[in-house]
């Protein structure tokens, strides 16, 4: 029973890593970049949604306010992209990710400047009750957490593999120069991308503040995240909520079985194992061309 | 204005191009010498430390700048380096082998976890050096038998042919301890880059399809790299401890790795010139805003992570409008004057250059 209890707390944990990670790969998959800045997007999220929502500060019910805080922080993906990284189309990898790491110490600034660095929790109406299922107890927010990753993984895998839109992403990612000959307004889709990212970064907030307090420093799970989308293989959805659940699991377990001090190095140590052995993820996407 | 006619090979690989740029680094030299009779010890302290964030800077720019890989877990090596220094000299080597020996040993363990690490494209590398730096903190408090753990090692005084050299104490015998091997470390680099070593570096950096073609070992060349660039880290991590005096886990956290890197961005990739700019920009920002805060009024509070909130909108402004850093920023002033008034705008414009997937390689 102590088994399947921590199994279920850890997919719920997983689940919140998993949203993460597919902000990473939507990014990545679209745009051959990393959003170093994912977790502290999230972060962002919550805390509009927490401002929009909490009697303190907006006081709008939660139904209204968490489709706003999801449109303003899509609008705000888009606009990052339009006014930021726009600029550094066509260069290296390594210059977006060196930006995204700062605009992430930027954003926990500027988070932590309007809403102050104390913990404060969501007044949402997932976080009551339980439910009990024969000795195993569910929090309403770890069932809802579980519920909308799931749905959102497969609507957004359909939307890459069916759409017109999805394929057209793709196809900018794969070779920018191609895409545009054939007709692929790059630029546009790509701010689209960082849109639809902000707006799953929106989502992956909500569900996290409901779980628990946030603080600014709560996009530093983003580092786990990464780890998940690592591990699930960059570039596949699937793969990035598998990965997720592998972390979010691998943690309690950890914890429980493990000596103190080896238990929180146990998602790292799996992510180098990852690395060093299948150095592109479980679900890998890579193909050698030949020349 | 001057001319550079290379007439051999020989022209092309000199230490200095000429002599006016001899005499500019030789009084700079003087200078630096000289400072302890001009700044107050508070102000010698400063300039001490920003020579060891250059130091640091010179060791990830050869792997970021030369060779194009993006390390985000050079606090680590930093670590690697202060320990075994520390423990060295607790063991009762003198300085003089303890120093150099903790830069070989670090150089080692970069050189080991390279050897996976370098089958990692870019963003790979970057995600497996961001976990190794957390590892660090962790590792460091598993080892406490060695290390202490949390509760930390303390920096014994450093002794050279009897002459005792302690940070506070005697700041200006520390201050040309780390001078000299500054000067040191950017003689090993600048003549890295002239050796067959330093051009493969480039061949990589710019394109390792290319580079494979004219007969370079990828693979080895970047553990080389990685080595290479771990060893020096570890001496500028092996002077940090012997800067603050005290350490443990959380003093190379990973919050120094990013520093870091940024910090080399900030100062212009690629440059000798650029580690020593993004240090003094590293170790002058806080001073700079504590400054700045007491001017508006706003003196004693604390406003948690103003720092790196700055400087991460300095680093955003630095790639949008000058990615060459400000070595870049001042080779374009320089160059101006120069060749005045033949100097254009579109001289420094940057090839188009387009995205093509690494998921197909």
């Amino acid at each position: 029973m102590e088994v399947l209890q921590l199994l279920v707390s850890g997919l719920a944990n997983g689940c919140v890593y998993g949203l993460i990670a597919l902000g990473f790969v939507l990014i990545y998959k679209a745009t051959e970049a990393v959003n170093f800045a994912q977790g502290d997007f999230m972060m962002l999220g919550a805390f509009v949604t927490l401002g929009l929502t909490n009697a303190h500060y907006m006081g709008l019910p939660f139904w209204v306010a968490a489709p706003m805080a999801i449109a303003i922080m899509a609008v705000l993906g888009y606009l990052l992209d339009f006014f930021v990284l726009r600029h550094l189309f066509g260069q290296s990898q390594t210059a977006v990710v060196i930006l995204t790491i700062a605009l992430g110490f930027v954003i926990r600034f500027i988070a932590g400047a309007i809403w102050g660095h104390e913990p404060q929790t969501l007044e949402s109406p997932l976080a009551l009750g339980d439910i009990r299922l024969g000795g195993v107890v569910l929090g309403m927010a770890d069932v809802a957490v579980i519920v909308v990753t799931v749905l959102l993984t497969i609507f957004l895998y359909q939307f890459f593999q069916r759409t017109k839109l999805g394929l057209a992403m793709q196809a900018a990612s794969q070779n920018q120069m191609a895409a545009y000959f054939m007709g692929v307004p790059v630029k546009r889709v790509q701010g689209m991308i960082w849109g639809l990212s902000g707006a799953v970064a929106a989502v992956a907030g909500i569900l996290f503040a409901s779980k628990g307090a946030i603080d600014p420093n709560a996009g530093l799970l983003g580092i786990k995240a990464f780890a998940a989308a690592v591990i699930g293989g960059f570039g596949s959805l699937p793969g990035a909520l598998a990965g997720g659940l592998i972390v979010g699991v691998i943690e309690p377990f950890a914890s429980r079985y493990l000596a103190a001090g080896y238990s929180q190095i146990a998602p790292y140590a799996l992510l180098l194992f990852v690395l060093v052995f299948r150095p592109h993820g479980l679900f890998s996407q890579v193909r050698t061309k030949k020349v | 204005m001057r001319i550079h006619f290379k007439t051999s090979y020989e022209h092309d690989i000199r230490l200095f191009p000429d002599w006016w740029t001899f005499f500019v680094y030789a009084t700079l030299i003087v200078v630096a010498v000289l400072l302890p009779w001009i700044m107050d010890d508070f102000y010698l302290g400063e300039v001490t430390n920003v020579l060891i964030w250059a130091i640091a800077g010179l060791g990830l720019m050869l792997l970021t700048g030369q060779t194009g890989q993006a390390s985000l877990g050079h606090a680590a090596f930093l670590a690697v380096g202060c320990y075994s220094c520390v423990i060295f000299m607790e063991q009762g080597l003198p300085f003089l082998i303890a120093f150099p020996a903790a830069g070989i040993l670090t150089g080692i363990v970069g050189t080991i976890i390279a050897i996976p690490a370098v089958r990692l494209h870019g963003i790979y590398l970057a995600i497996a050096t961001i976990a190794l730096s957390i590892l660090t903190d962790d590792l460091i408090v598993l080892m406490e038998p060695i290390t202490d753990g949390v509760s930390g090692k303390f920096a014994p005084m450093i002794t050279i042919f009897g002459i005792e050299i302690e940070r506070w104490t005697t700041p200006d015998r520390f201050y040309w301890l780390v001078l000299a091997i500054t000067i040191i470390c950017t003689l090993i680099y600048r003549n890295l880059l002239r050796s067959p070593l330093g051009r493969a570096f480039a061949a990589v950096r710019d394109s390792e399809v290319s580079a494979t073609a004219m007969g370079v070992h990828i693979a080895r060349t970047k553990a080389a790299s990685f080595g290479i660039s771990c060893g020096i880290t570890g001496l500028a991590g092996a002077l940090m401890g012997f800067y603050a005096g005290a350490f443990n886990n959380e003093t190379f956290s990973i919050v120094i790795s990013i520093t870091l890197l940024m910090m080399i961005v900030i100062g212009g990739l690629g440059s000798i010139h650029g580690a020593f700019f993004g240090a003094v920009v590293v170790a002058y920002l806080p001073q700079f805003l504590s400054i700045a805060k007491d001017a508006i009024g706003g003196g004693g509070v604390a406003i948690p992570g103003l720092e790196t909130g700055v400087f991460g909108a300095i680093l955003i402004l630095f790639i949008l409008f000058e990615p060459m850093g400000i070595y870049g920023r001042w080779m374009k002033i320089r160059i101006w004057f120069e060749l005045f008034p033949f100097a254009r705008k579109d001289m420094f414009k940057r090839q188009k250059s387009y995205l093509k997937t690494e998921r197909l390689r």
